[in-house]
């Protein structure tokens, strides 16, 4: 697996020369940071490159840590596999609260139509370029974005719980 | 042949006159008797609750013997709205609709703690409760609740369709109860 991560930094690293901000080992799993603005050149160079060939999008999703600094509150993982050789990557970006854009990835896979739809439903993020950023899973009435954590889980309209016995 | 059976509990008689060949009775009673044994549910079953249903229906406890055993999928066709299982708050326009599209008369049955008041699904995407967009006759509590205990909820509807009057969505009460809800 070392050769391979060795691979994908080069190429990361030789075409956009600042793109890759870390790397990390999550037990076998090896995890990109990229810079917000650079993420679909490197997700376009992972997926295109015929040595790398990323050409399956696994998953994407959202992530809301409050405790993070004010500049990466909210990220987006990206999950690739290269089904031939088996390799499998998570690509990672960051962004403040106040900042929300992400480019939308949906011209390189479309499965990423309806994951990204989600992640607006859920988060709010704004993929610029998506063809039709409505929310999906929620009901179209719902005012917030549900899984930011400044909202409670629970349903407010409850009446029969009280805080004291169902630490609420 | 000797043994004769004496806990038969015989069909439910309303109150009449009785002659040779003849009963006479109110009509109101006798349309009661027939909505009540012919009821026609339309299961809309949303989860595990529905599964328990599937075993209420089947022939080991046999609703059949309600007269309840010709489901309708059809709203239209339907006299008791069954509710079973967990609905989310994006369900809940469409469960009213169904409601809304059931002729009169008509009863609703909430299986289960979920369908009742949201059950352990205390979160932002859940319905707390159906009451809170379509009024509820019976509720049977339980999570599940066992088939015992639906085919008790169904008999429970049963005295409801028995005693209530023939033309019931013509009473200021009932009239009322829909008003609550913004239906019609």
């Amino acid at each position: 697996m070392n050769e391979v991560v060795e691979i994908i930094q080069k190429k990361i690293q030789e075409k956009f020369t600042d793109a890759l901000l870390s790397f990390e080992m999550n037990y076998d799993f090896p995890v990109f940071v990229v810079q917000k603005e650079q993420v679909k050149n490197v997700l376009s160079l992972l997926k295109n490159d015929k040595d790398l060939n990323f050409h399956f999008l696994t998953t994407l999703c959202g992530t809301h840590f409050p405790d993070n600094e004010k500049d990466s509150e909210f990220g987006i993982m990206y999950q690739l596999h290269n089904m031939p050789k088996n390799w499998r990557i998570r690509v990672k970006i960051f962004m403040p609260k106040t900042n929300l854009d992400v480019p939308t990835i949906t011209d390189l896979w479309k499965t990423a139509n309806w994951m990204e739809r989600q992640e607006y439903d859920f988060f709010g993020f704004n993929f610029v370029g998506h063809p039709n950023l409505t929310r999906i899973l929620n009901m179209d009435e719902m005012n917030y974005f549900p899984l930011r954590k400044e909202y409670p889980l629970e349903d407010m309209s409850r009446e029969d719980k009280d805080d004291k016995m169902f630490g609420r | 042949m000797s043994a004769i059976a004496i806990d038969i509990n015989p069909a439910y008689q309303p109150e009449g006159i009785e002659g040779q060949g003849f009963f006479a009775t109110s009509l109101d009673k006798v349309v009661g008797l027939a909505r009540a044994n012919s009821l026609w549910p339309l299961p809309f079953a949303t989860s595990c609750c529905g599964i328990e249903f599937m075993a209420t229906m089947g022939a080991h406890y046999d609703l059949a013997r309600f007269g309840s055993e010709r489901l309708s999928f059809s709203p239209r066709q339907a006299d008791l709205l069954m509710v079973m299982g967990t609905i989310s708050k994006k369900m809940g326009p469409i469960l009213r609709q169904v409601y809304e599209q059931m002729a009169e008369p008509k009863w609703v049955l909430c299986m289960g703690a979920c369908a009742s008041s949201g059950g352990i699904f205390d979160t932002y995407s859940v319905l707390q409760g159906i009451d809170k967009i379509i009024p509820v006759d019976v509720y049977i509590p339980g999570c599940a609740p066992r088939p015992e205990q639906v085919l008790d909820g169904i008999l429970q509807i049963q005295k409801l369709a028995e005693s209530e009057t023939r033309r019931r969505r013509e009473s200021p009460e009932y009239k009322k109860l829909l008003a609550q809800y913004g239906i019609e």
